[in-house]
């Protein structure tokens, strides 16, 4: 049939139209009748015990419906907001899990933590109740950083937590990388900072709930990426209202980069306060809240050696890390530096032993859990950080010592000694194409021309390898995840031959309109444009596990190839039916069911038809209707990487780094549509640069205040700062996946900031810079500079 | 008080309070919820619409002086109510993989109409300087940067009708 669309074509979006023109559908966009608002009272520090709070004079107010606060929430027997990770310490025992309330309980644990809700009929009379309520605070010290807090003395977060540890987590074989350090001609040896993150979508979360009196029925619009699990987590274990009676809706979502996939309290509250109140309620964050409550990402304090034989092959690797969880465990909270960190290690070499460590601590900041990449790009910054060290430190060339580490293609599958199989993929082919679209032969000559303006230019690498396709759930259940990680998607074919599709990940940015439709129109032979995807209600979709964790192709679409198969073998037997043969001999191609060696053929167009008007059907063996669902459970993570390659030019007079080019070239496994993972890739690039050199959440340590509380003093990546990047694929299929793909949303974050750091550091090399922690701000960079020239000067 | 103003093509006439910033009253008041606030402090440019002319942040900008004046938001760029026609610089932001999840993608079009409108060939750089007040968190802008200098060009075009 025309009009078929399929894998590897580049059409535009089916989902740009309605956003062109102004007509996407965010939360903020929806409006309820009788709705009213509400806005959430936060702690203004850092660690206070409350005292009292005085609801009376904002409950005076006129139009003021509501003020909830912890004691409401008590006293009506609800639940805390679950971890869905419970991973084991070294010594066996599990985490410690202190309750998440979902309106602070006693005490404050960050500045942000939710103390009360208020609810109005105008955001104007919410926010002027709001400044009515009043809060006896008793101010507690506060510990904002992992090092301070485990320190003996420090303040203490939870009565039961000692030293504020969560988990002592460890990975890999301490004997054996002890044994291999004895052995080493040389231990390159690196201190490093992965700075704290806000992943600021530039949709502020938001969320409206309305509550049915008559069939006891709830609603909850929310900016989601994962509405069925906001469900499941806030009717089965924090309100306790029937799974059946709740409605999650997430519907156009501004980006979410993970900041959205966690269930938050506001969405519990929110749904909670409108049953109390019996109006539709309306709350959306300002950006100054987001800050203060998104929750944040990274921010770990690493000590990591290597050990290498004479000719610079690696023995050994060992890596001690304290995470940073914040004031409560968030839903994948203990997972990111856990599970998600450990296992990537290995990177792309043939590391044979290797220990990780990993203290996971709480601190009086805003919980911490996954941001774009989560986990992964802390490895990689650790490992390429090392590597290029390492090299510096022996005299090897760079590229030189990575040759000499790589795994080779014809080695996979490839098992590492921190529990992950790699299926398959090339890091060598990246490294060499990247080599060659870098124009890395030429770089002596921009060096020089830099050196002849006064300018230090650096060329800095990164071959690395992630893990998506979150997750097997065999594997992730190994790990401690208290659900599954497969994917669910039904294929409904309308009585016209058209085709809806319901799918349980969720789209806010990725194409996944497009993409999936791709893969429809190629397995049924309907048009593209024939071809509907929708998410993101639980009403209109079955269960499913949303996005995060580059899964949505990987595991969503591997649940919608297999439900695509399954709608071709119905039409199989309606065909066989229909032409009277047997179902052996119906083959299916591009669109048309035929008898094998005859030209009897009925269109997928004829059967959709047939299947709806069954008046002669064989009912006994043949059910009217097509319409299919598949869940996916992935057999392993997929392992997309590839090669970064990063040149910069640094200003010594002011110390502004300047990206001067940005090259990628990546393994993604097979590509359905070219534009949407290039786009992917420059996002993801992009927001990897933002780590390196702009973007850091700052508290202060004294009073718990985050410093960097909006867009004025938490620098975004902006059009300006940016060159145009040269993004490339060099793809190995994905073996164990329907179509081959491996998944493409985080690699590029993943990949760059070790590549940007490692071009800074060489850079400043001349310098005797080894390493400088991110983000390479003009005045770190500046005083680094300043010292190393003028070493008598520098106070 | 009243307010007089031709909002996309349509003389409109409203009656607020005088501290009604621009943007609530488009999504408040107007229904027209294709403007969008990204930032409480003027810094992201999700909520630029086109007053007489020039691009401004809605959300910083107060109603009453509107008063007299011609504002245009996203609504109003494509074709009159319920035309599918885009305009070219929304065209080229389609054709170009210019967006991703859509939110700051209003701003950045009213942005760029106003930029090229002033600027008919533009450089490369000139577009990214120009783009200094939006913020995308999801393409890095390199995509965007190839839509605004494909769409400069389109509205250039002869017979472009611009
Ligand atoms: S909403 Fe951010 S600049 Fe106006
Ligand atoms: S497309 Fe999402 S913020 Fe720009």
């Amino acid at each position: 049939m025309s009009n078929v669309i399929g894998i590897g074509a580049a059409p535009r979006r089916k989902e740009d139209f309605r956003f062109l023109t102004g007509r996407g559908n965010y939360v903020a966009d929806i409006k309820r009748v009788d709705m009213t608002f509400g806005v959430f009272i936060r702690s203004q520090h850092g660690h206070a015990v409350i005292r009292g709070i005085d609801k009376v004079p904002a409950l005076a107010l006129p139009g003021v419906h509501a003020v909830l606060t912890g004691d409401d929430v008590a006293a009506d027997g609800l639940g805390s907001l679950p971890c869905g990770w419970g991973i084991h310490g070294s010594d066996g025992l599990p985490m410690k899990e202190p309750p998440f309330p979902m309106l602070a309980q006693g005490k404050v644990r960050f500045v942000g933590d939710m103390v009360a809700f208020v609810i109005a009929d105008t955001l104007e009379l919410a926010r002027a109740a709001a400044e009515a309520v009043v809060i006896d605070y008793e101010v507690l010290p506060s510990v904002v950083g992992v090092l301070e807090a485990v320190r003996p003395g420090a303040p203490q977060l939870f009565d039961d937590v000692p030293n504020n540890l969560c988990c002592d987590w460890e990975l890999g074989d301490k004997v054996a990388v002890a044994t291999a350090f004895k052995k080493a001609a040389h231990v390159a040896r690196l201190s490093l900072v992965n700075n704290r993150l806000i992943g600021n979508p530039m949709e502020p979360r938001a969320a409206v709930a309305e509550s049915n009196g008559g069939t006891g029925h709830y609603t909850l619009w929310t900016t989601s990426q994962f509405p069925h699990v906001v469900r499941f987590l806030m009717s089965a274990l924090v309100l306790k209202i029937p799974e059946q009676k709740m409605r999650v809706v997430a519907p156009d979502v501004g980006g979410g980069f993970g900041v959205k996939q966690f269930h938050y309290g506001e969405e519990a509250v929110i749904t909670w306060a409108a049953k109390r109140v019996g109006r539709p309620i309306k709350w959306v964050a300002d950006r100054s809240e987001g800050f203060i409550s998104d929750r944040h990402g990274r921010d770990h304090v690493t000590e990591a050696e290597l050990a290498l034989d004479q000719n610079g092959k690696f023995l050994a690797l060992k890596v001690v890390t304290l995470a940073n969880m914040g004031g409560y465990l968030s839903t994948f909270g203990p997972n990111i530096p856990t599970n998600l960190y450990g296992p990537l290690l290995s990177g792309v070499y043939t590391t044979p032993a290797i220990y990780c460590n990993v203290k996971v601590v709480f601190t009086n900041t805003v919980p911490v859990d996954a941001y774009r990449g989560a986990g992964r790009p802390e490895a990689t910054f650790v490992v390429e950080r090392l590597v290029d060290v390492a090299a510096k430190e022996m005299g090897i060339d760079r590229v030189e010592l990575r040759r000499r580490n790589i795994i080779a293609k014809e080695s996979y599958p490839y098992q590492t000694p921190v529990l992950v199989e790699y299926d398959s993929g090339d890091p060598m082919g990246c490294l060499e194409g990247a080599l060659a679209e870098a124009d890395v032969a030429g770089f002596a000559e921009r060096k020089a021309a830099s050196e002849r303006d006064g300018k230090f230019r650096g060329l800095g690498y990164s071959t690395y390898v992630e893990a998506c396709g979150l997750a097997p759930s065999r594997f992730a259940g190994r790990l401690g995840a208290r659900g599954g990680l497969y994917e669910s998607a039904t294929v409904r074919v309308h009585p016209t031959g058209q085709v809806t599709v319901l799918i349980g990940t969720h789209n806010h940015g990725q194409g996944h309109e497009t993409t999936f439709a791709q893969i429809v129109s190629e397995k049924l032979g309907v048009a593209f444009d024939n071809v509907d995807i929708v998410f993101g209600d639980t009403d209109r979709v079955q269960f499913g596990m949303g996005t995060y964790g580059s899964r949505s192709l990987v595991v969503g679409g591997a649940a919608l190839s297999k439900a695509s198969d399954k709608v071709v073998l119905k039409g199989k037997k309606i065909a066989a039916h229909l032409l009277e043969a047997s179902e052996h001999d119906i083959q299916f191609e591009a669109g048309v069911f035929s008898v094998a060696g005859t030209d009897r053929s009925k269109t997928f167009q004829e059967i959709a038809g047939a299947a709806y008007v069954p008046h002669d059907y064989p009912l006994e063996i043949l059910e009217p209707g097509l319409e299919e669902q598949a869940y996916y459970d992935p057999v392993n993570f997929t392992y997309p990487g590839g090669c970064h390659i990063a040149e910069v030019e640094i200003d010594p007079e002011t110390g502004i780094v300047a990206l001067e080019k940005y090259t990628a070239v990546d393994d993604v496994g097979t590509v359905i549509n070219p534009m949407i993972v290039e786009g992917q890739l420059h996002g993801g690039i992009v927001q990897g640069v933002g780590q390196a050199l702009y973007e850091n959440a700052v508290y202060d340590d004294v009073s718990g205040q985050l410093l960097s509380g909006s867009f004025m003093d938490y620098t975004m990546p902006r059009a300006d700062h940016l060159p145009n990047m040269t993004i490339k694929t060099h793809s190995t299929l994905c073996t164990h996946t329907p179509m081959g793909v491996k998944g493409c949303g985080e690699v590029g974050t993943i990949g760059s900031p070790a590549a940007v750091i490692n071009s800074v550091v060489d850079a400043l090399s001349h310098l005797g810079v080894l390493h400088v922690d991110m983000p390479a701000t003009p005045n770190r960079i500046w005083r680094i500079i300043q010292n190393a020239t003028m070493p008598l000067a520098a106070e | 008080m009243i307010v007089s103003f031709t909002l996309n093509g349509r003389s409109r006439t409203v009656e607020i309070e005088p501290s009604t910033l621009v943007a609530d009253l488009l999504r408040e008041n107007l229904n027209l919820t294709g403007t969008h606030v990204g930032c409480d402090t003027s810094q992201c440019g999700a909520c630029v619409v086109l007053f007489d002319g020039e691009a401004v942040k809605s959300c910083t900008l107060l109603a009453p002086i509107l008063d007299g004046g011609t504002l245009t938001t996203i609504e109003g760029l494509s074709g009159p109510g319920g035309s599918n026609a885009l305009h070219p610089m929304q065209e080229a932001f389609h054709q170009n993989h210019g967006l991703q999840c859509g939110f700051c993608t209003p701003g950045m079009l009213m942005t760029a109409v106003a930029l090229a409108t002033k600027n008919p060939t533009p450089t490369e750089a000139e577009v990214r300087r120009g783009l200094e007040g939006n913020i995308c968190r999801c393409t890095g802008y390199q995509n965007i940067v190839a839509s605004v200098l494909a769409g400069a060009a389109a509205m250039h075009a002869p017979g472009s009708g611009e």
